[in-house]
């Protein structure tokens, strides 16, 4: 059998052939590199790992002859470049990690690595996971395999593109406010955002740490399924994991949609909503209906406030949670100059006694202004003046503390609205794959892709994106189910309804 | 308008919690290795590194609180305090803003006008920063092996009104928080750290800006500190200046203070929540483990220990101002069958000075079973007291603990056989005959002459009461 052939198995028969000998584990993971090579076009990548990716089929390899693989043994995976991979570069697409070597692997991915998987290399992404085309990236922006004049999403764009191009047949991103699920959606694929909690962060570069999660994008709801299994589970190194025990979502992904309650909210649709994806969800609600579900409107009254607080949230945590690229200790060091230290002259000032005397004015605060100021992005930037003012003494109240209350408002229509469903139907984004440089100078409407997916983080409930039809221009479609927490089979078993139908 | 000017004072202490690990990770919190040698993605702030709390840390902070008589919060959290600094890694201190582990309380100080209350404001946990270390030509380099070590902070409330409540106050909590073993409290070496908010208003006015002092890193530092601190505000205002909000560091070696920020200097924290820890729940049983757990506490034992017979305040004090002493004090009393004077005598004189000089750290060098047994042969008449410290030398360099044996060795028997003193006393009134005649007229200070050359004779063996009453016989009686 042929790789192509075999990455577009389902992982399970995947397994099976490698175990029969039918399917080579090194042709899938050389043919992935291969193909990554011949569509760096995508320029989803941001590094390349063949010797790693070799040495990883070397072993996967033993464990199949001795009868002890894993469960992802098959899986060959492209790592979102915001987890940590003992030895290897770990950039988060951004210049002010330059030369920076993980010593350790995260923990969601190391349990990867112990189920078998291969990795062949670290996904391209938005700067700190902070964007929704992959416009933000220091390695260039990702090309939507779709389309290459359109974004996949972001920020896991790398991650999506990867998935959808071929290259590798499941992906790790991250999700903060929908970085999973909207380049899923993007670029026609699945994407699981787990439960806050569900899966460790020990290991993801953080960006907004009350949102984030590790999230899975694959081809199939079968891989996504078995991967997130994998992950999933309490975590001692992250003290904010679930001692929930994790439901087995593999075994009960043939559930269907039988006598499932799904509530399709209001508040999500209206203007900024393509009439193609208004389109997609009512045709999900039919086939769901015909399945056996009971399909509903339902309401979540506080969607409004989505937004502003996420934005007021995440940047709060980013502009603290990216302090510690200072220059001091690794990435980037950009020595403060003479023509530096006088521009911020006042400012090194305050404080300047604390730092030792030199013989020039520079103090380490220049060396630190420096690094910064040239080694992060603009749009990391502006985020971090934006969680830095929100939190200032003065307007701490304003912003961070009403957001904190809108956000626990944000829950509350949740934790509601799951009294009565079992599930939310809703679209994953506002569009399908906009144009390279098309929102890119108008920050307001880019921040308004998450419109759909922010709720989620916020609520910390799990959710997941799946594909479903094609615009006009053929750009896949996405929609997104949403459940209550820890109910990721429940996400898992109805995707994979919409997916048999598709 | 001519009133007194008065100082109001509050402290900050740091205490460094003598745990095995650091406060969110499991490197080891020991001090003296070679730098950054204890550090991990955690306390190194690498990406993606995330922390987990140390029970044994809650667990001390806890204890202190209750020591304290503060109440322990049922839910607590911690909050990022951000700023940058070198020594610094995350960018942000793991401490506690609005929810503190502990708040409420009080502490005693035995002040200049007797025992006076000073009230705990808060106990809060945080982690400690590393060290920057300036003095390499090339630059100013950082060790982060006490990045992440425990400390709790202690916030006194502004009870103290002169730099002697404040050294007296700072030597109390010292002594609490090695008394709970939870701190070695060490200021010099940092473990214990101060910092003082001092204010100075006309007395019955409302209370003035308090400026806070920085750097006061030993006990004679806060003193010093604090008495220059409240002449300089006092000549300031004196002199119709306006005292304005600042943060001073103190140069002990000129004995100043020097301004470090002021007001519009101040630092924005921006304190919020840390997301990436759960908030506490602290069980109620157990804290009542850990009350339960408690030692008797240093003043409730100065109280017990002042009631015994024959204790002053003052050895009282000694004896409780580490709970090693006191510990070693009552196992010396029931050794010598509950005889407080001598224990205390023993206790206070040869134990702690041997300690002091051949001791390792908390430890005396001679049992308290043996110093007992020791303190028994005089109390029995079987050595003189000068006999028995030679004893207890001898103890103290050879680690032995049978005064009785090394007594006999020595030959250091108290002679208490009249016929052979009286032999000696007769043989020195005839060696010196004035003193005799004087003696005999009337000058009975002499006694001691007479006595210490029987002394003298007999190696320190002889004892003294029975020399004295051989004396009056044999001179006066005749």
């Amino acid at each position: 059998m042929n790789e192509k052939a075999g990455r577009e198995l389902t992982l399970s028969r995947r397994a099976e052939l490698l175990q029969s000998g039918e399917l080579d584990l090194a042709g899938l993971a050389e043919d992935g590199l291969k193909q990554a090579q011949d569509k760096s076009d995508l320029n989803a990548f941001i590094t390349l790992l063949p010797e790693r990716a070799r040495q990883d089929v070397e072993r996967v390899k033993r464990s199949l002859k001795n009868g002890q693989a894993g469960p992802l043994a098959g899986t060959v995976l492209a790592v979102k470049d915001n987890i940590a991979l003992e030895g290897e570069p770990l950039t988060c697409a951004s210049r002010i990690l330059d030369g920076y070597i993980s010593p350790y692997t995260a923990t969601a991915l190391q349990r990867l690595i112990d189920a078998g998987v291969v990795i062949i290399g670290k996904a391209n992404m938005d700067e700190f996971a902070m964007g929704s085309s992959n416009e933000n990236s220091a390695y260039g922006p990702v090309r939507n395999p779709h389309d290459p004049e359109r974004v996949p999403g972001g920020s896991s764009g790398g991650s999506a593109a990867a998935v959808a191009a071929g290259i590798v047949t499941a992906a790790l991103g991250s999700d903060t406010g929908g970085s999973v699920r909207q380049p899923a959606a993007l670029c026609g694929v699945i994407g699981l955002k787990p439960t806050y909690g569900r899966v460790s962060r020990y290991g993801l570069v953080a960006f907004g740490s009350s949102l984030d999660q590790i999230g899975v994008l694959a081809g199939s709801c079968d891989e996504t399924a078995r991967v997130f299994q994998v992950m999933a589970g309490e975590d001692p190194l992250d003290n904010t994991t679930s001692p929930t025990p994790v439901p087995d979502c593999v075994a009960t992904l043939n559930r269907g949609a039988r006598g499932l309650k799904i509530g399709i909210p209001e508040e999500y649709g209206g203007e900024g909503l393509h009439p193609v994806i208004e389109r997609a969800i009512s045709e999900v609600a039919e086939l769901l209906t015909d399945r056996g579900a009971e399909v509903k409107p339902c309401s979540l009254p506080h969607t409004e406030w989505t937004i502003p607080t996420y934005y007021i949230i995440s940047s709060a945590e980013c502009s603290s949670n990216l302090a510690r690229y200072d220059g001091v200790r690794y990435g980037l060091r950009l020595q403060a100059d003479d023509s530096v230290a006088k521009t911020f002259l006042s400012a090194t000032q305050n404080g300047g006694q604390e730092c030792p005397p030199h013989q020039s004015t520079i103090t380490p605060g220049d060396t630190v202004r420096q690094t910064r100021q040239s080694g992060f992005g603009p749009e990391v930037r502006r985020r971090i003046m934006l969680g830095t003012y929100v939190l200032s003494s003065g307007y701490y109240d304003a912003y961070y503390l009403k957001a904190q209350k809108a956000r626990r408002l944000i829950r509350e229509d949740f934790v509601n609205v799951f009294r009565e469903f079992d599930l939310l139907l809703t679209p994953t984004a506002p569009t399908t794959a906009f144009r390279l440089g098309e929102k890119i100078d108008d920050p307001l409407s880019m921040y308004l892709s998450d419109v759909f997916t922010a709720s989620a983080n916020l609520a910390g409930i799990p959710t997941i994106s799946c594909p479903w039809g094609k615009d006009d221009s053929g750009l896949p479609i996405g929609v997104q189910l949403m459940a209550d927490d820890f109910r990721e089979d429940l996400l898992l078993a109805v995707a994979a309804v919409i997916e048999a139908a598709r | 308008m001519n009133g007194a000017y008065i100082a109001t004072i509050g402290l900050e202490v740091h205490a460094q919690l003598l745990t095995r690990s650091k406060m969110f990770c499991s490197c080891a919190a020991t001090y003296g290795e070679p730098e950054n040698r204890h550090t991990c993605p955690v306390c190194l702030g690498l990406p993606g590194a995330l922390p987990v709390p140390n029970r044994t840390a809650v667990e001390m902070a806890i204890r202190v609180g209750l020591a304290a008589g503060g109440r322990i919060a049922r839910r607590t959290k911690f909050d990022r305090k951000n700023y940058f600094y070198p020594d610094l890694p995350k960018g942000y201190q793991i401490s506690q803003f609005d929810m503190p582990l502990c708040e409420g309380g009080e502490i005693e100080i035995r002040g200049e006008s007797g025992a006076k209350k000073v009230g705990i404001i808060r106990i809060h946990l945080e982690e400690d920063a590393g060290k920057s270390l300036h003095d390499d030509p090339d630059g100013t380099l950082v060790d982060l092996n006490r990045c992440g070590v425990p400390l709790i902070e202690i916030v006194s409330a502004p009870d103290m009104s002169s730099p002697a409540e404040a050294y007296a106050y700072l030597t109390e909590v010292r002594r609490l928080v090695r008394w709970l073993g939870i701190c070695d409290g060490n200021l010099e070496e940092g473990s214990l750290r101060c910092d003082a908010n001092v204010s100075v208003t006309r007395e019955g006015a409302p209370l003035g800006i308090p400026i806070e002092v920085k750097n006061l890193n030993s006990f004679h530092g806060v003193e010093r500190a604090l008495t220059y601190e409240i002449k300089r505000q006092t000549e300031a205002l004196q002199a119709g200046e306006t005292v304005s909000r600042q943060t001073c560091l103190w140069d002990p070696e000129r004995g100043i203070t020097r301004v470090m920020r002021t007001k519009e200097q101040a630092h924005d924290y921006r304190y919020f929540p840390e997301p990436d820890l759960i908030e506490l729940e602290v069980e109620p049983d157990w804290v009542e483990q850990i009350r339960a757990r408690l030692p008797e506490l240093p003043w409730e034992r100065r109280l017990r220990f002042a009631e015994m017979p024959g204790m002053r305040p003052v050895d009282a004090d000694l004896l409780t101002s580490e709970s090693e002493i006191a510990d070693y004090f009552e196992d010396v009393l029931s050794a010598t069958g509950n005889d407080v004077s001598r224990s205390i005598r023993w206790v206070t004189g040869e134990a702690l000075r041997w300690r002091k000089e051949l001791g390792r750290g908390e430890r005396f060098p001679v049992s308290a079973s043996a110093t007992g047994s020791l303190a028994q042969l005089e109390s029995q008449g079987k050595a003189s007291g000068i006999a028995a410290k030679t004893i207890y030398e001898e103890m103290a360099h050879t680690g032995r603990d049978d005064p009785a044996a090394i007594m006999k060795e020595k030959g250091l028997e108290q002679v208490s056989d009249e016929g052979e003193l009286a032999a000696v006393l007769r043989q020195i009134i005839e060696d010196n005959p004035k003193e005799s005649e004087r003696y005999r007229s009337g000058e009975k200070k002499l006694q001691a002459f007479f006595i210490g050359q029987v002394m003298k004779a007999t190696k320190g063996k002889a004892d003294p009461k029975l020399v004295g009453k051989l004396l009056h016989k044999i001179l006066e009686i005749g």
